[in-house]
């Protein structure tokens, strides 16, 4: 079963709603103890660095997780402000992240951009694949994902960066290490590439 | 690459799609659901749906529809229609919206644009503009083009910009309907004078009109309701001659 984390977070039903419809199991959990039952976790987030990251430690979910993935190592995918708060900081705010990825989240300079417009990044933008993994199996490459954000996670190691995409600057849009997954795109709201990736986290 | 947006619209009255649609693999042309279902498999990269009803005590209809196609399709898409208050806002971004759209209330209260955008983020708040040009100059119209309004077009578009919005969706009550091609003079001006997308509807005929519209009229997106619906130009074709035209599109 695949635990969609809810912690006031929007677009929690759209993800719900594509597993249902792939007949995979997956349970929309808001207390810590219900995480123990997921054998994939689900991190989604829309809104501000610091008040996600708030709402996991208040609702005693950040304790849990971090027992869960860094001493358990169960594999999570987190998804828009969902991956951002993977890395240690943010200039969004002060509040640290998860820090389970090295690096920090920024916000795009909108000075160095030469065209409008500006921000947020917000439509469909194409994923340059940096390392080959099977979690993008059968990924259209050329469709793109749908993308909504003012921050980018600017990720420290190289390694971890599973895909880069243009927008003004060149920034990870997906990043992978060992059994933590994020991505800065909705693949909730990206159709088919969507549908295929969160079809093959409940597989890998 | 961001890509140029192809976005269908659907006029929505009492849940149902109304100014006729022709699709033959439809089994029910007027369940906006099964039609949203065939825009997104098109390739469409976002989907409208303008509530004609709206009255209050229809809102539900609107409602249940709108949790029917966040079921149905995952590509973003955004209602609109009669939206004048925060609660409304939450109500249908709760049912699965992405985004909402605010005409005639934006210009009655404009504050309400900086509520939502505070509440929901700018990300969510689309501001439609009627414009219809009188005597030179463009003007601002509400409830469905037919209310002339005292604003300035240029300079409501700048407002709501400021106030939050996250889109403009500007569309030219002279143009619309006449399948002649967009409003490309003032959908630029409009486009280069602010830092949001602008989306441009009304008057779209043919495939070159939507070239002219992300070329001349620097458009980040465009709209149409009836050439779609009666497959004048189906979306996959349109795509493909934009691509070939050096338009950045998403392909599928």
């Amino acid at each position: 079963m695949i635990g969609i984390i809810d912690y006031g977070s929007g677009n929690i039903q759209a993800i719900k709603n594509i597993y249902n419809r792939l007949n995979i199991p997956a349970e929309i959990l808001s207390t810590p103890e219900s995480l123990e039952s997921a054998e994939r976790l689900l991190l989604p987030g829309v809104g501000a660095f610091d008040a996600t990251m708030n709402q996991l430690i208040s609702s005693g979910l950040k304790d849990k997780l971090d027992e869960l993935v860094l001493e358990r190592k169960r594999k999570i995918l987190g998804i828009c402000v969902g991956m951002q708060i993977l890395a240690q900081s943010s200039e969004e705010g002060h509040t640290p992240g998860l820090g389970w990825l090295a690096g920090r989240v920024k916000r795009f300079n909108v000075a160095n951009f030469t065209q409008k417009p500006y921000l947020p990044h917000m439509g469909w933008n194409t994923v340059e694949i940096q390392r080959a993994h099977p979690i993008f199996d059968g990924i259209d490459h050329d469709m793109g994902f749908y993308f909504v954000h003012s921050y980018f996670f600017d990720a420290q190691n190289v390694d971890d960066i599973l895909s880069l995409t243009h927008y003004g600057t060149e920034f990870a849009s997906g990043v992978a290490s060992g059994n933590v997954f994020g991505f800065q795109f909705h693949p909730e709201k990206s159709h088919s590439n969507g549908v295929r990736l969160l079809e093959n986290f409940a597989k890998i | 690459m961001l890509t140029k947006r192809i976005i269908p619209c659907l006029d929505i009255k009492d849940g149902r799609t109304v100014k006729g649609v022709n699709f033959v693999q439809l089994r029910d042309a007027g369940d906006p659901v099964e039609l949203a279902k065939v825009y997104s498999d098109e390739g469409a990269d976002e989907l409208v749906f303008l509530d004609i009803t709206a009255t209050v005590d229809k809102r539900k209809t609107l409602t249940d529809l709108v949790t029917k196609v966040a079921k149905a399709i995952n590509i973003p898409f955004t209602v609109g229609g009669g939206i004048s208050t925060v609660e409304d806002v939450k109500v249908l971004l709760g049912a699965g919206a992405d985004k909402i759209s605010i005409n005639s209330a934006a210009v009655k209260n404009p504050q309400i644009i900086n509520e939502m955008a505070l509440e929901f983020g700018s990300q969510c708040v689309v501001v439609a503009i009627d414009t219809r040009n009188v005597d030179g100059i463009d003007f601002v119209h509400t409830h469905g083009g037919r209310k002339p309004t005292l604003l300035r077009t240029q300079a409501w578009a700048k407002e709501v910009a400021d106030r939050g919005a996250g889109e403009i969706l500007l569309t030219s009550m002279d143009n619309d309907g006449t399948k002649s091609g967009f409003a490309n003079e003032i959908t630029a001006e409009i486009s280069a004078a602010l830092s949001i997308p602008v989306i441009a509807s009304g008057g779209a005929g043919n495939m070159s009109h939507f070239k002219d519209v992300f070329t001349f009229g620097k458009a980040d997106a465009a709209l149409a309701a009836s050439i779609f619906h009666f497959k004048e130009i189906p979306i996959p074709d349109l795509k493909a001659y934009l691509a070939k035209e050096g338009i950045s599109m998403r392909i599928q």
